[in-house]
């Protein structure tokens, strides 16, 4: 499997990827190329042109601004992982980036490709949807911010413009205290999830649950709020009955059909188990300082 | 004494070169101005071909040629029936390139060749072929149905092959027997999985008239061979050379696959060297696959567990060329009474064409099936007399004073009656019983389900004929100047460790260490006579080969050492790379012996001085060569083995299953294993992980998926599931070592042992677990977690 030709534009800064973007009809941006080269050699996409955003000192790293985390479009899941005080800020994302493929992948992907790429049963969109993050996009006319409620469309669609780039992921801090897991099933570790749960529980006066934000992977054709299991557990008592029934409500979420690893009863089955399971993880360390 | 060879872990001689990528796979051989080979291949699983265009590829530049059946001469031919058996029916092979019909998604059509392999396959793009597209039946039950729609127009039914083979007087016992079991099981088809995928490469030297194939191949003499008659050259003139190969598991030996021949062909068409990288696509859609089979078994026993005789009928696929004949279908009918003593058998089975993938063996070949189907059926028994699982095995086990045991009438891969050779049944599963200790597993079991946790122990019982013939050859040399020793055979290796174990054998007769041993082999350059590797055969074959020549070298060492050490042969010893008279410290080096048998002209180094007619070592009378005498350290060899030699083992498991996840644990696996005499207990172990990693594979994850219309549906490693070393347990392992009394060495065959009871290990410690859920038992493998929420859903259904 080898792929067509195609042209190569190595961009230095910003500005000359998106003049790229803009000459070429159908390109694609090259981050780590973990997804995209393997899509090249299926011959299953045909840019004419891939843009080369890897030596752009703009898009390196990750800062941390105010209540925000900013990941730029070229750092690596591996270093975002690692990053001491992405972990201090929020925790969710060093507990959501071990179960994304395997470490030697993780070296070369990167955070924002993997949420441009919006496989529907990729993890980080779902981190991005939970936490309430956005996609910060460049294009022609400017730069613009995308709620993640807004941005993942499709499975591998989204609402980024064939003229853009996403030039960071911002994801917010998480308030001391908050209850955080990422549980997922995958038939082999490090394998895109069957189903995959982000779960935020943040408590309130009287010992109920002031807020839950719960995200899913792996259940249908894009990463989505379980907003039944949310409303089965906003104002409860955080124990096995609520927990349980958001567990529940959580399985009408999936809308995946019979696929070879799974029946959609076996997925609602996982969906609510996973669910169940992270709540309890969560409120666990619900009130407690983020260790690892 | 020096440290024997024989016996140790010596650890493998090239896992450094490999490990740190110093190996030679075929893509590495460097061939200036290459040409390279892509495939145009079927979408279709049946399909007619209207037409071919093939002239805007022809036109593309870049392309050196495109050819289809027409361009092929004589060479547009079936591929040969490899084993013929009596009981095929209208066997039809592989075409190098698709004439009028098309019989499976990934059959090669037309091949182009270009200047790399991004221009062969833009031009492969333009190709245009018109199909018209046939019906199809994939169910292997309905395909032998009289209107199913046919893989191969004259073969009626679909139905290949259909044997029966019956040992005994099964109808008498079962008239006298008091209980019976019955089951169906099913096997699923999987595929090797190569880490490195097939690969030919090919140059035609026009001045000498001789063809180079590397060919990453388990057979490079039968290749050879195939190659030479196919293209009318003289043997001599074709040179096949396995270099560095990445994993063959029964792949790679298939003669041909079609760029086996047609990138020779192209070569030599061009006059440039031509080199084809199967890439991991064509790998799931061109290479064989095996293992679907469906088994009826019935078991007649008393009501005290004594299986008095089985009837097994089983359906065995085929895909859609039958170029090994029987072979698989052959060893799982013929191993399908396992262990136990079952006097009396009869089996039947019929070999089934279907649109897909040509099935040949498999690292198992049909082991793996009939493990799953007699012990699956072992356990019924045991459930239905309300006997413990060991105890029913213990019952029926053939005991150590019964062998040799022959089954008259089953006839083996080897066309001889099944004999196990020798073993110790009993005690192996009385080992396993006790490294597990299965009172307190049953303790435990009974307090983790207690906190809601399901364990359960599975177990399973294996026998493998290995080591088949016809035979294998050995040629042992000392070289005069190093003192270094060449040892050749006629394999290949794809990873064994052959390089080590054979150095091992050849280290004892000697007296040198292993790494002064260099093994080569896979290379008709070096060593043109012997078959394959196949079958579990290396070690068995070629290692008495191999032992037998290095013999013959150790006589011819001692005489010329007695010689000029003036001593007798019984006061000489071969120690540390000299011969030493016993007792003192007056010896010669290998290397002086050598040079000392090889009479001289030139003194060409100091060594040499006392080889040449002035030397005082070789003053003598008459010709410096004696008559009848060759000059050198230099031995051949052969072994054939009088017929496959049996090694066996117990596989056992505890298994935890999360209800929740459907998924499981192992805590631990366990493996008693004897394969006789062991040369190198790490490289034993070696395989027998390899192998249950591969068992794994075929219990859990693994399974080609084929939809209705006969298309490949995760012919990729995103979507067919290979474990990962995570998914893969820790083995604690036990040996036996029960000596075959059939081969000097007193080894058995070890390389297909791991995978073959992974499958039974794991249905039947799920069984176990699920139990308090009352789930029905687990009769087909790969299960999968979505098998186990299903079980115990229609369990919970079944409950009033
Ligand atoms: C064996 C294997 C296993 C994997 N398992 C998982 C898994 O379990 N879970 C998981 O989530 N992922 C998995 N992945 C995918 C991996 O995480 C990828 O790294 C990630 O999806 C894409 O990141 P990348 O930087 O490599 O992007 P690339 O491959 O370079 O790009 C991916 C896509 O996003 C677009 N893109 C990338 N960056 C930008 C940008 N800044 N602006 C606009 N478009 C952009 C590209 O054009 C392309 O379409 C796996 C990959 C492999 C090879």
């Amino acid at each position: 499997m080898k792929p067509p030709l195609f042209d190569y534009v190595r961009a230095e800064t910003v500005d000359e990827a998106v003049a790229a973007r803009a000459a070429h009809e159908y390109s694609a941006v090259l981050a780590g190329g973990q997804s995209l080269l393997p899509t090249l050699n299926f011959r299953l996409a045909r840019p004419d042109a891939l843009i080369d955003i890897g030596r752009i000192k703009a898009l390196q790293g990750t800062a941390i601004d105010g209540d925000e985390i900013v990941i730029r479009a070229m750092a690596r899941q591996r270093e975002v992982e690692y990053d001491e005080a992405i972990f201090a800020a929020n925790p969710l994302i060093r507990e959501t980036l071990g179960n994304v493929a395997h470490a030697v992948i993780r070296n070369r992907g990167t955070v924002v490709g993997s949420i441009a790429h919006a496989d529907a049963s990729a993890e980080l969109p779902a981190l991005l949807l939970a936490t309430g993050g956005a996609v910060i996009a460049r294009g022609p006319k400017g730069e613009r911010r995308i709620e993640a409620n807004a941005f993942f469309k499709f499975h591998m669609t989204t609402s980024l413009a064939a003229d853009e780039i996403a030039v960071a992921v911002c994801i917010p801090r998480l308030p001391p205290g908050t209850g955080y897991a990422f549980l997922e099933f995958a038939r082999r570790h490090g394998d895109y999830a069957l189903a995959g749960v982000c779960a935020l529980l943040t408590m309130g006066a009287g010992g109920r649950v002031a807020s839950a934000r719960l995200a899913a992977c792996g259940i249908g054709s894009r990463a989505v709020r379980l907003v039944a299991a949310e409303a089965a557990l906003n104002g409860q008592k955080p124990d096995a009955a609520s927990f349980a029934a958001a567990a529940k409500a959580a399985r009408d979420a999936v809308t995946a059909s019979d696929d070879r690893q799974a029946s959609i009863a076996f997925r609602k089955h996982l969906l609510e188990h996973i669910v169940g399971r992270a709540l309890g993880m969560a409120h666990g360390r619900a009130g407690k300082p983020f260790a690892s | 004494m020096a440290t024997r060879g024989f016996g140790a872990p010596v650890q493998r001689t090239n896992d450094s070169r490999l490990l740190t990528g110093g190996g030679h796979y075929v893509d590495d051989i460097p061939l200036a101005g290459a040409l390279h080979v892509a495939f145009v291949r079927s979408p279709f699983a049946r399909a007619r071909i209207k037409r071919i265009d093939v002239s805007a590829a022809r036109a593309h530049s870049g392309v050196a040629a495109v050819y289809t059946a027409d361009d092929l001469g004589a060479l547009d031919v079936e591929m040969p029936l490899l084993i013929p058996h009596p009981c095929l029916i209208g066997p039809r092979t592989q075409r190098p390139l698709a004439r009028g019909d098309v019989h499976h998604v990934g059959q090669t059509v037309a091949m182009v060749v270009a200047v790399d392999r991004y221009v062969a396959e833009d031009a492969a793009r333009l190709i245009e072929v018109d199909y018209e597209p046939l019906p199809v039946e994939l169910d292997l039950e309905k395909a032998i149905k009289s209107d199913a729609p046919l893989v191969h127009g004259d073969v009626k039914n679909n139905i290949a092959a259909h044997f029966v083979q019956t040992s005994g007087d099964p109808d008498g016992a079962f008239a006298r027997a008091t209980h019976f079991t019955k089951i169906r099981v099913r096997v699923e088809r999987s595929t090797a999985a190569p880490m490195e995928c097939r690969a030919v490469a090919a140059r035609y030297d026009t001045v000498s008239g001789e063809l180079t194939v590397w060919d990453g191949t388990q057979a490079p003499i039968s290749v050879r061979g195939g190659l030479a008659s196919l293209f009318g050259l003289d043997e001599d003139k074709v040179r096949v050379i396995a270099p560095d190969v990445g994993g063959g598991f029964g792949q790679k030996v298939l003669l041909f696959y079609p760029d086996e021949i047609l990138v020779p062909f192209a070569a030599m068409r061009l006059g440039r060297p031509v080199k084809f990288i199967e890439d991991r696509s064509e790998n799931f859609i061109g290479s064989t696959q095996e293992r679907t089979q469906i088994h009826e078994i019935e078991l007649a026993a008393t009501k005290d567990g004594d299986v008095l005789a089985l009837r097994d009928s089983f359906l065995h696929d085929t895909g859609a060329y039958i170029p090994y004949g029987i072979a698989i279908a052959q060893v799982a009918s013929t191993s399908i009474a396992g262990p136990y003593r079952v006097p009396n058998i009869w089996v039947e089975f019929k070999a089934v064409y279907t649109p897909t993938v040509p099935v040949t063996p498999y690292r198992g070949c049909g082991r793996p099936h009939a493990c799953f189907a007699i012990e699956r059926a072992m356990d019924q028994l045991a459930d239905e007399l309300g006997l413990d699982r060991f105890e029913v095995r213990r019952r029926n086990l053939i005991a150590p004073a019964q062998f040799p045991y022959t089954r008259q009438g089953l006839l083996f891969a080897d066309g001889l009656a099944v004999t196990y050779d020798s073993g110790e049944y009993a005690k192996a599963l009385e080992l396993i019983a006790k490294e597990i200790d299965v009172a307190a597993f049953r303790q435990e079991q009974a307090t983790a389900l207690k906190a809601g946790r399901y364990l359960g122990l599975g177990l399973a019982f294996y026998v493998e004929g290995t080591g088949l013939g016809p035979y294998e050859g050995g040629h042992v040399k000392v070289h005069p100047i190093t003192g270094k020793v060449y040892v050749n055979t006629g394999l290949s290796g794809q990873g064994q460790g052959h390089e080590t174990v054979f150095a091992q054998i050849v280290a004892d007769q000697l007296g040198v260490d292993p790494n002064d041993v260099i093994v080569v082999e896979g290379d008709t350059g070096v060593f043109d006579w012997g078959v394959a590797t196949f079958a579990s055969r290396a070690a068995v074959v070629s290692g008495n080969a191999i032992h037998k020549a290095a013999l013959k070298a150790r006589a011819i060492v001692l005489e010329a050492a007695s010689n000029m050490l003036e001593a007798a042969i019984d006061d000489l010893e071969l120690v540390d790379g000299k011969v030493r008279v016993k007792g003192t410290d007056r010896g010669a080096t290998l290397a002086e012996v050598a040079t000392a048998t090889n009479p001289l002209r030139y003194a060409f180094n100091k060594a040499a001085q006392s080889a040449t007619q002035f030397a005082p070592a070789a003053r003598h009378d008459g010709p410096q060569l004696g008559e009848g005498r060759a000059p050198g350290i230099e031995a051949t060899d052969y072994y054939a083995p009088p017929h496959a030699t049996w090694a066996y083992g117990v596989h056992a498991a505890i298994v935890e299953v999360d209800p929740g996840l459907c998924s499981i644990k192992f805590h631990r696996y366990l493996c008693v294993h004897d394969c006789g005499n062991m040369i190198n207990p790490a490289i034993v172990e070696g395989q027998v992980m390899g192998g249950v990693a591969q068992g794994v594979g075929g219990a859990f994850y693994e399974r080609v998926e084929y939809d209705v219309d006969g298309n490949p549906r995760n012919a990729n490693f995103m979507d067919f599931l290979v474990p990962y070393a995570t998914e893969v347990p820790r083995v604690e392992m036990h040996h036996m070592e029960t000596p075959s009394p059939l081969n000097p060495l007193g080894v058995k065959g070890v390389g297909e042992a791991g995978c073959i009871a992974v499958g039974q290990v794991l249905a039947s410690a799920l069984d176990d677990a699920l139990k308090p859920f009352g789930v029905a038992p687990f009769r087909e493998v790969p299960l999968s977690p979505n098998a186990i929420f299903e079980a115990i859903e229609a369990a919970k259904g079944r409950r009033p």
